[in-house]
């Protein structure tokens, strides 16, 4: 076997989190090597590791049988391996010639020889049929298919002997995806190892050679193409975890509806999504990252602008075009609080919490209209707020008066949805609330949304954790490519059906657990 | 789209504001008395030189996201130095002007160490150094005063013909095809010099596509594997250098040293308001020395045109304020087609 790349005894943590446990992994020249596995697997770990943007806290690289240690992606692309990242690294006020040539650029009398930059950035798009992308263009102004596919013109560019791709087909079109394959066999036949990072389902068949599955940062099994079933290989990718304890579900009835969505779309990401929560149900959004999960939270809470189609709450039209009109949303005319909509959003640091200004502060932000006389705080209310607050989500604290930032990571997350349960609101919105946090706070948080649910609240709520989605919600609705592609609950609400309707595979008969 | 289409879209901003600069200045040069002539050329282009060299010199700090508040400061520093070297013999001025300009560049140097090497933003390192710079100037001239060679004088703040006869070239009479440009101002030949032997190499170096990168994206910039510190480094070095000509331009053109707090402190917030006209992004990655030039160049026509028109000169700040404002809000008609509003503010 023409070994290019191995790793042995790889492992790395990030705070107490293994993300590659242990990992023995090589691949070999002239073949297609896929990678699969869930949601927090360790994938992007692997890649970053032989990205040399992360560096292992144990275990050794070999690159042809000659040890590798890589400190920084320079060094990995001076090796011969190249990443196409997920992330776009592509620099947006730059031209596309000067993207491509931005490590390397041909020189002249010292100087970047822009006639020779421009001639090499058509060579490379012409070699993956973008012959239509002028390199004089900003990469600003192009669409994000075209940014990826000259993202890839890029990688080419550095003449990789082992390329990774990340979920580098996700933006483009199916005509540049089939440039795509086209421009991957030839490399194949060329000698080079190609890493692929999907999760689609039917791109991998069609292209490895390989297959490798991860859970849980372990490299579970390697295996060729056509050696496993679809289901076998989902089989692989969910194993059997411990799970976190959820609270019991109370049994379905009818419930009026609360929040009521048609026809939902938005720039390319969302494609007439509809559906509805009940009062007193905990609706899960779920399916592989970025397929519009968060988009649709953010169009509810009026963060997007121009969205198409139809918000009702309660039955009444609602016209959301800020953060500010969300949490009125829905209220009763003159009351300064209740109703509304409330989202717990993504990132606790940036957007949930003014990580310098005190717990307190933090707690009261969004309820200030219903805790000021006139102009002025009202001292009184805001004390008896903040101490109610505290004591219901059993938040702990020193000081209520210290900065937030001073709070354990889970704690923190409790004051963003304490924050929000001030506000009385009528819809609860959560994105990923249980992310990086410890699994006691987690099973408080479920609890607590069922209590609120419960109390007549409707909760939507994207997680991207399968275990979370069944083990808390009354139903599932699956998205894929900016669209709700199933509905699932009661009995058909399993891990099994979840990763099918993720994959968008078309259901097939029950594996055999 | 054709590829002349496409440019002329990219940089439709900067013509515009030549356009209005040209318009403006054709204004003022036909209601002066004595219009389109030498004599008012070489006076506005000595006006605007040192003032469009802290503006490129500003441009770079800028273009990668940050802003530099001690270029008035080390345009002060050279200019305190200078009135004590530009004295004596030819050897002994052009080794001052040398040690003027290493000085500049070195203060630049220092600038960039404290942002890399300390990781501080460039705003606040330079707020401090630029106080220390300031420091050193009133040490090297506690009162104004000084008196420089006067023909280096003569020679750098007239037209050209002044300049070869001041340095003894064509003494046997100026040959025919020097006869056109003999009335055009030197320190405007500097300033096309100094853009186009030092701005236009420094935009097509790897450092300069490593500015723009760094101010576009770092994150992307460090992941293409450009080194990020060198490139800072050497962005703040040159901006240092271009302010000590500015400096030295200054010494020349007064023939002495000035260490001028509030005039260090004008220099700087006009250079940013230059910058600014001339259409770089204060968020980094976009823009260009030339537009800085250019926005000096309108600033500046702004008070000459008050020189001229019977307007109350206690009006022309707030002229400049609503100049600057206008540039600012054509600038801000991007954000209009933002679709995801937190967007607006990352």
């Amino acid at each position: 076997m023409d070994q290019f790349l191995v790793l042995t005894g790889v492992s790395k943590r990030y705070g107490g989190v293994r993300a590659l446990d242990n990992v023995d992994f090589a691949c070999n020249r002239g073949e297609v090597h896929a990678v699969l596995g869930e949601n927090g697997a360790g994938k992007s770990t692997l890649i970053k590791t032989i990205a040399g943007v992360v560096q292992p806290d144990a275990g050794t690289m070999t690159l042809q049988g000659r040890p590798l240690s890589l400190r920084t992606p320079q060094a990995a692309n001076d090796a011969g391996i190249v990443c196409i990242f997920q992330e776009l690294s592509l620099l947006p006020d730059l031209s596309v010639a000067d993207n491509i040539s931005i490590a390397r650029p041909p020189r002249r009398f010292g100087l970047i020889d822009l006639r020779a930059q421009r001639r090499r950035a058509e060579e490379l798009l012409a070699g993956i049929g973008c012959e239509d992308v002028n390199p004089m263009m900003r990469v600003r102004d192009l669409p994000l298919s075209r940014r990826q596919m000259v993202e890839i013109a890029k990688a080419l560019g550095k003449n990789p002997r082992l390329l990774i791709l990340d979920e580098a087909t996700s933006a483009l079109t199916s005509a540049d995806v089939e440039r795509v394959y086209a421009m991957l066999a030839r490399l194949k036949a060329a000698g080079i190892a190609v890493l692929y990072i999907s999760h689609r389902m039917h791109e991998i068949e069609a292209l490895a050679d390989r297959l490798s599955v991860f859970r849980n940062g372990r490299h579970i099994e390697t295996f060729g193409r056509g050696e496993r079933s679809p289901d076998q290989i989902v089989q692989l990718m969910i194993g059997r975890e411990i799970s976190a304890q959820f609270p019991p579900k109370p049994p379905r009835t009818a419930a009026p509806k609360m929040l009521e969505i048609s026809d939902l779309s938005w720039e390319d990401r969302l494609h007439g999504v509809s559906l509805s929560v009940g009062r007193g149900e905990i609706v899960g959004l779920g399916g592989l990252d970025g397929q519009g999960q968060k988009e649709l939270l953010l169009a509810l809470f009026g963060v997007l602008k121009r969205v198409s189609g139809e918000i009702r709450i309660d039955g009444q039209r609602q016209a959301i075009g800020s953060p500010a009109d969300a949490m009125r949303a829905g209220r009763q005319n003159g009351a300064h609080t209740g109703g509304g909509i409330a989202l717990v959003p993504e990132d606790r640091k940036t957007e949930g919490l003014m990580l310098p200004m005190s717990i307190a502060e933090n707690l009261v932000i969004a309820s200030l209209a219903a805790l000021s006389s006139g102009p002025f705080m009202n001292r009184g209310r805001e004390r008896v707020a903040v101490t109610d607050a505290i004591a219901r989500l059993r938040i702990k604290v020193g000081r209520d008066s210290d900065a937030v930032h001073t709070l354990s990571g889970g704690n923190q997350q409790k004051v963003v949805i304490a924050k929000w349960l001030m506000t009385h609101p009528a819809v609860i919105l959560l994105n990923d609330p249980t992310r990086g946090i410890d699994v006691g706070t987690k099973q408080e948080i479920y609890r607590l949304l069922r209590e609120l649910a419960d109390q007549g609240a409707a909760i939507l709520f994207y997680s991207t954790d399968y275990d979370e989605l069944i083990g808390s919600c009354d139903r599932v609705a699956i998205l894929y490519d900016g669209r709700i592609v199933r509905e699932l609950e009661g009995s058909a609400l399993t891990e099994q059906s979840i990763i099918a309707a993720s994959l968008n595979l078309s259901q097939t008969e029950p594996a055999h657990v | 789209m054709s590829d002349l289409g496409l440019r002329l879209r990219q940089n439709a901003y900067l013509l515009s504001v030549i356009v209005l600069f040209a318009l403006v200045y054709l204004l003022y040069h036909a209601a002066h008395p004595k219009g389109f002539s030498s004599a008012v050329l070489v006076q506005n282009s000595n006006e605007v030189f040192s003032l469009a060299m802290l503006a490129m010199a500003q441009t770079i700090p800028v273009l990668m996201g940050g802003l530099d508040l001690s270029v008035g400061a080390v345009m002060t520093l050279v200019d305190c130095l200078a009135s004590h070297l530009l004295v004596g013999t030819t050897t002994q001025i052009a080794l001052g002007v040398l040690a003027c300009l290493v000085t500049g560049a070195l203060a630049g140097f220092v600038n960039g160490c404290v942002v890399v090497y300390g990781r501080i933003q460039p705003i606040i390192a330079t707020l401090a150094t630029g106080a220390i710079y300031i420091g050193l100037a009133l040490f090297l001239r506690p009162t104004p005063g000084g008196k420089l060679d006067e023909d280096i004088n003569w020679a750098m703040t007239n037209a050209l013909d002044d300049f070869v006869g001041t340095v003894g070239l064509f003494s046997d009479g100026l040959p025919a095809w020097f006869r056109p440009i003999a009335g055009v101002p030197t320190s405007l030949v500097l300033l096309v010099l100094v853009a186009t032997l030092i701005w236009v190499p420094f935009r097509r170096s790897v450092t300069g596509r490593a500015v723009y990168a760094i101010g576009s994206s770092e994150q992307a910039a460090y992941m293409s594997g450009l080194d990020i510190n060198r490139a800072k480094l050497t962005a703040f070095t040159l901006a240092g250098l271009l302010a000590g000509i500015g400096g030295l331009f200054l010494a020349i053109q007064t023939s002495s040293g000035n260490a001028d707090i509030p005039q260090a402190g004008g220099y700087t917030l006009s250079s940013i308001a230059s910058v600014v006209i001339g259409g770089t992004s204060l968020l980094g990655g976009s823009g260009s020395a030339i537009g800085s030039i250019f926005g000096t160049a309108v600033l500046k026509v702004i008070s000459f045109n008050f020189r001229i028109f019977d307007i109350a000169p206690l009006l022309q700040p707030m002229f400049e304020g609503l100049v600057l404002l206008s540039a600012i809000s054509l600038g801000a008609l991007r954000m209009l087609r933002v679709k995801n509003q937190l967007e607006l503010f990352r």
